[in-house]
């Protein structure tokens, strides 16, 4: 067993760490959050520059990376410096279908999300699926030689700067079905496709996506016809190890945050660290933050395993639980501070806490853990 | 990152397994499994087999004899051992005292005590906690004062696990009662056949006599056992406890627990269905898998630096803490599977030749969960290891 870093890897953290330490302060943060745009494309570029978007992807794919732990190493540090932009939609979901599924015509399109300049998103929730990955209710029939979709999409992260939309819909079989889903890559300037874009409680953009008769050639198809459910499972399973590793970064810089407030807040005439009563509390947090460290590691180890969906359900599910602890004591041990918007801490704790609401929260996880261990 | 073992560390868990299937008989492993204790002759042969194969004093360095083995390989074999229901090895002389009088003793207190501890001939106990001095161990009051080449002891130690079965007892004794609490206290090494020492069972809520009461009165102990120097007993007593921390986190009892749990549940039945389906029940039995699994990387992470040559520090109390809550959770959960039959309370007495009262997995169960209370509380209370933490980690 081997818990170290790659020497490459290493040195993808300490770039990443150096930048966002540097670059994106917390007043930026906050002038991106109270902007329009949801993110900002200089630092996008400026990442895309660095090799954040290549570390994502393997050597056949054009990047230099694409493994669990490259994943891990590079969201950890965007949960850490509370990064809202929006690599996980664009690189991950999006990025790792078009890998996998891309035709000719299509996969040249990943040399430009991985230079920084195409955005993608996934469009596959619906407004009655929550996290039922198989339910959609999105129709795509064929028609005159085109595919025509109708349907709607909810909270589709990055909808309004997506090139591309990748969006699931049915071919064939009930709603619940896992077979008959195919995936199509679409274009946001489509005839028919409306968006509904908002801001999110932790930052970044989504939009209501509604498919009117939207239609497209049958090239606009990505893979098999029926079969975009197990690419969709691929992709998700890396969105896992991001979400994770994203909420541990996130997790750490709440820790320290509160650590150095209990060395520096006097009430009652001494530093409020010296109370038993936050000590222990404290003490829980860390020996948690290491639960989520080995939870993290596990999951990205298991990435290209036959283990990983279990693997992935136990990490989210730990994460989903410790996440809260640390957000929600982390708050409460800081008092008043915290809870104020421009505070570093506010921002870092609705990060973690709204991360269990992609793909699955605490008790959906724990579900598919038990599902997966009786099979 | 590599989540796998190398091959030298498989083929040596091949070879502890092979071991253990051949050496380890199944009515021992029964009774280790069902909470039976094993008396003073069941763990002495154990011991002995061990001792036979060269892997009783596998944490030993070489020049001592011992196997050294590194933290990767005794987490191997703590684990198989675990998993097999292989008796645990007896710590006190060979994890807790041997390292002290290897690192602190004299060379004849090396020559004389540390093959008896092997051989079997000491049988040694923890002379630590008094009535008084619990989490709070430097204001222990036992006394010895010297008189000619003698010291002479007086006071009373308690929770002293295995006593009865001991011939030797290691102490913390106050020598200057002047000094500050730490800067008093010397490192004793007493026969328990000296007159004035008297040692009385303690019976535990689960209704074993694993704890005993060690008394003391004008105590005569020849000045050549004491370790080290006289009034520096808290240092050795510190290295013993920073030490032996490698199977603190008790993963692999967690994981025969568990196992244990799953198969229990797959046969009780609640409203007709087997209770490992009942949404409840799973749901309270993965989240603590889950936490295990966690647990076990956390774990082998802190091993695999320490094999690397770094020691653990306070990662062994957040090991502690969490490893505790993880078992006493299995606990409370075998407790609740077995339903009604938790309450029977089993014993020789009761059973003697005939069948068990209800299911046989049923029996040890409830008085598990009881005498596994003491997981968070000796070793340094998880409140304890909760201030370390917290001292350590907030820095400042």
């Amino acid at each position: 067993m081997d818990f170290t870093l790659t020497e490459e890897r290493q040195m993808l953290q300490d770039t990443l760490r150096r930048y966002l330490a540097d670059r994106y302060t917390t007043s930026v943060r906050n002038g991106i959050l109270a902007g329009d745009t949801g993110f900002s494309p200089d630092i996008w570029r400026e990442l895309a520059e660095l090799g954040l978007v290549g570390a994502l992807f393997s050597e056949t794919d054009g990047g230099f990376g694409g493994a669990g732990f490259d994943i891990a190493t590079v969201f950890e540090e965007l949960g850490r410096a509370g990064v809202v932009e929006p690599f996980l939609d664009t690189a991950i979901l999006g990025g790792r279908l078009l890998a996998a599924l891309g035709n000719p015509e299509q996969k040249p399109l990943l040399e430009r999300v991985i230079a920084g300049d195409l955005h993608l998103a996934l469009a596959h929730g619906e407004p009655a699926s929550r996290y039922d990955l198989s339910r959609v209710e999105t129709t795509a029939r064929a028609e005159a030689g085109d595919i025509v979709l109708n349907g709607r999409k909810a909270v589709v992260v990055n909808a309004e700067a997506a090139g591309f939309l990748i969006v699931s819909a049915r071919e064939s079989g009930g709603f619940f079905d896992l077979d008959g889903i195919s995936l199509f890559l679409v274009p946001a300037d489509s005839a028919g496709l409306s968006l509904r874009g908002y801001p999110m409680l932790a930052g970044g953009r989504a939009a209501e996506v509604t498919l009117d008769e939207v239609r497209l050639p049958v090239s606009a198809r990505l893979g098999e016809a029926g079969k975009g459910f197990g690419p969709l499972m691929d992709a998700l399973g890396a969105a896992h190890v991001a979400l994770a590793a994203e909420t541990l970064g996130a997790m750490e810089t709440a820790v320290e945050l509160t650590r150095q407030y209990l060395l520096t807040r006097h009430q009652f005439g001494r530093p409020i660290g010296t109370f038993q009563a936050l000590q222990h509390r404290f003490a829980d947090m860390l020996i948690e933050l290491e639960q989520a460290r080995s939870a993290v590691i596990n999951a990205a180890g298991h990435l290209e395993t036959a283990d990983r969906d279990r693997q992935n359900a136990a990490a989210r599910n730990l994460i989903s639980r410790a996440g809260r602890l640390v957000a929600e004591e982390t708050i409460q041990m800081h008092g008043g501070i915290a809870m104020t918007q421009e505070y570093e801490l506010a921002h870092i704790a609705k990060r973690i806490v709204m991360a269990e609401h992609r793909f699955g929260d605490a008790d959906y996880h724990l579900e598919r853990f038990i599902a997966l261990g009786a099979a | 990152m590599d989540l796998n073992y190398t091959d030298e560390e498989k083929a040596f868990r091949e070879e502890v397994r092979a071991f253990l299937a051949e050496k380890l008989p199944k009515e021992v492993s029964d009774k280790v499994r069902a909470g039976i204790s094993l008396g003073k002759e069941g763990h002495e042969r154990w011991h002995a087999t061990l001792n036979e194969k060269g892997w009783l004093n596998y944490n030993w360095p070489r020049e001592f004899g011992g196997a050294e083995w590194n933290a990767v390989q005794r987490h191997i074999f703590e684990e198989e051992c675990a998993m097999a229901h292989a008796p645990r090895i007896v710590p006190f002389g060979l994890s807790m005292l041997g390292p002290v009088l290897q690192k602190f003793g004299s060379k004849t207190q090396q020559d004389f005590f540390l093959p008896r501890i092997l051989n079997g001939a000491h049988w040694w106990c923890q002379g630590y906690s008094e009535p008084g001095a619990g989490s709070d161990l430097a204001s222990l009051k036992t006394r010895a004062v010297r008189d000619g080449d003698h010291y002479v002891v007086n006071g009373q130690k308690t929770w002293t696990t295995l006593g009865q079965y001991a011939n030797w007892i290691f102490c913390l004794v106050r020598t200057d009662p002047a000094a500050k609490q730490q800067e008093g206290i010397s490192f004793l090494l007493i026969d328990m056949d000296t007159p004035g020492i008297e040692v009385r069972p303690i019976v535990l809520l689960d209704g074993t006599p694993e704890v005993n009461e060690v008394f003391f009165d004008d105590v005569r102990v020849p000045v050549e056992n004491l370790v080290g120097e006289e009034n520096k007993g808290w240092t050795y007593a510190k290295y013993l406890l920073t030490h032996e921390r490698t199977n603190i986190a008790g993963v692999g009892f967690s994981q025969a627990g568990l196992d244990a749990v799953k198969r229990i549940a797959r046969v009780e039945c609640a409203n007709g269905r087997p209770l490992a389906e009942n949404p409840h029940f799973a749901a309270r039995l993965a989240r603590v898998e889950i936490d295990l699994m966690a647990m076990a990387t956390t774990n082998m992470r802190i091993i695999s630096r320490a094999a690397a040559g770094q020691a653990p520090g306070v990662e062994s109390s957040m090991l502690k803490v969490k490893g505790t809550i993880i078992r006493q959770e299995i606990n409370d959960l075998a407790r609740r599977a077995v339903g009604p039959y938790a309450m029977p309370f089993a014993s020789e007495a009761v059973e003697g030749d005939n069948d068990p009262i209800g299911p046989d997995y049923a029996g040890p169960v409830a008085a598990q969960y009881f005498n596994n209370r003491k997981l968070s509380i000796f070793g340094g209370s998880n409140e304890i290891q909760r201030g370390i933490i917290a001292k350590v980690r907030m820095g400042g």
